[in-house]
């Protein structure tokens, strides 16, 4: 895990900063993230069952305006490494519940500090006043620049601080794992299809058909997987 | 009598654009791609705004150097907000008014009137339909056993599909229309896209349940009965509590509870 520390590093820079500043391609959510986090690690599967797991959490938080939200991008390239980085010798679906805890809080501090970057920002544009006012170029598009690298550099340093601290604290938590495989997965599973069937609430309660139309999803959806 | 000439500098000579050059288009909207670099809580994405106008605004008689040019750029850098993806049909009207050489009071309360409504149908359109809609298509593809790559290609040209197209027809409808851009957002797409994509995420968002779980339970599969109970119960009372406890916090603390309860026990 750590010898990848600098391409994680890199990876996290570039999907932190996707995620609002530069270019919103949704690089950022969960399943790409934590897919492209796996393979760094050298396996991808691995990275796209965790995101797929985050991405089911994350439907919930939409980033409408100035709303306060978690930062994603970042904290999925943490998760999805830090599953596919388990060993066959750690019990899976520890490592599974660890990596989800390790993106879920890394996603935390990352909404933190958007915060304090769009902080920064205003105090930027607050000290670059008289150049706004008369309309100067050079500040109206170093202020862009400056609050785009500082978004890179708000995510390398978020993904480098996260992988530090918990790759070490899942590895020492999986030599104590004693939960039975089994229910860890199946209560890892259960918690974030709650949250996306909470989410997906939101999509379809205004409209009796769309209410029609998930019943009907669900119905499709449960024939394919019993059949 | 002495007659005392009052002279105003002449107002540059606007000349009448019927297009952008595709340089200057290619620039606006890579740069919209950006807009939001410098997002802050004072002036909002204001100053992106004048960041994406900026490649027009050379094309103002006299260019770069001139009080013009520099008055343009100053106004179009202050407070603005509206939907990122949507700003672009305020980049493009904006930009055109400029260039055409509309009064500045009047480019300032047209620029004033565009951020609601640019606002509130994107977060519709966008955030609460196509991403989410991107995203449960993305799942059932995942769900139905597909590779990694199938499905980041599936879900990024999905979602960049509509994103980039939204982009540059609102920087080119917004250019052609200029002050009249408002019938643009009329456009169907904008004013029925949320109600016909909500129901086709409700649809896939059905299918994807289901499908996701299975692939992603594995060896919990032997509990799938009780994972599904749980669920439901889960998202029921997630929709009870209306927001008043985010999702994504209840699984932090529920998941680093059972940690603790795993680890300790």
């Amino acid at each position: 895990m750590m010898t990848a520390l600098l391409p994680l590093t890199l990876l996290g820079a570039v999907v932190g900063l996707d995620t609002v500043s530069f270019p919103q391609a949704m690089l950022s959510r969960p399943l790409v993230a934590a897919t492209l986090g796996g393979a760094m690690i050298g396996d991808p599967m691995s990275g796209l069952i965790i995101g797929a797991t985050l991405e089911l959490i994350a439907l919930e938080t939409l980033p409408f305006g100035a709303s306060r939200y978690p930062e994603w991008g970042s904290a999925s390239v943490v998760g999805g490494a830090l599953f596919a980085g388990a060993t066959d010798t750690q019990p899976t679906a520890g490592a599974m519940i660890l990596a989800m805890v390790a993106a879920l809080a890394t996603a935390w501090v990352g909404g933190w500090t958007m915060v304090r970057l769009r902080q920064l920002n205003a105090k930027w544009a607050a000290r670059s006043r008289s150049g706004l006012d008369a309309g100067a170029r050079g500040t109206v598009i170093g202020l862009q620049l400056k609050g785009m690298t500082a978004d890179l550099i708000r995510g390398a340093a978020l993904t480098a601080l996260a992988v530090l601290v918990f790759a070490p604290l899942s590895n020492a938590s999986l030599a104590l794992w004693s939960a039975d495989s089994r229910i860890s997965r199946a209560f890892a599973v259960g918690i974030a299809t709650s949250v996306a069937a909470g989410a997906a609430w939101k999509l379809f309660h205004a409209s009796i058909w769309a209410r029609w139309l998930f019943g009907a999803g669900l119905a499709l959806g449960f024939a394919m997987v019993l059949r | 009598m002495t007659h005392v000439e009052r002279r105003t500098p002449p107002r540059a000579v606007a000349v009448a654009r019927r297009s952008l050059p595709i340089r200057t288009e290619l620039a606006m909207l890579l740069r919209l791609l950006g807009l939001q670099g410098a997002w802050n809580y004072e002036t909002m994405i204001g100053n992106g705004i004048g960041f994406c106008i900026e490649p027009a605004l050379r094309l103002l008689p006299g260019g770069i150097h001139t009080p013009q040019f520099k008055a343009a750029l100053a106004r179009q850098s202050k407070y603005f907000n509206a939907h990122p993806y949507l700003a672009s049909v305020a980049v493009g009207a904006l930009a055109r008014v400029e260039l055409d050489g509309e009064p500045a009071d009047k480019i300032e309360r047209f620029r004033t009137a565009l951020a609601g409504p640019l606002g509130s149908v994107g977060d519709r359109l966008i955030w609460a339909g196509w991403l989410p809609l991107s995203s449960w298509i993305a799942l059932v593809v995942f769900g139905l056993g597909a590779e990694p790559m199938t499905v980041l290609v599936t879900f990024l040209g999905v979602y960049n599909v509509g994103h980039i197209a939204l982009r540059a027809w609102g920087l080119r409808v917004g250019w052609n229309r200029g002050m009249r851009v408002a019938q643009a957002l009329a456009n169907p797409v904008l004013r029925r896209g949320p109600q016909v994509i909500a129901p086709l995420a409700s649809f896939a968002a059905g299918v994807g349940v289901p499908l996701a779980l299975m692939r992603v339970i594995g060896s919990g599969r032997a509990l799938l009965g009780a994972v599904i109970v749980g669920a439901a119960l889960g998202a029921f009372f997630l929709v009870r509590l209306r927001g008043r406890i985010e999702g994504w916090r209840l699984s932090l603390f529920l998941l680093a509870a059972f940690v603790l309860f795993a680890v300790a026990r």
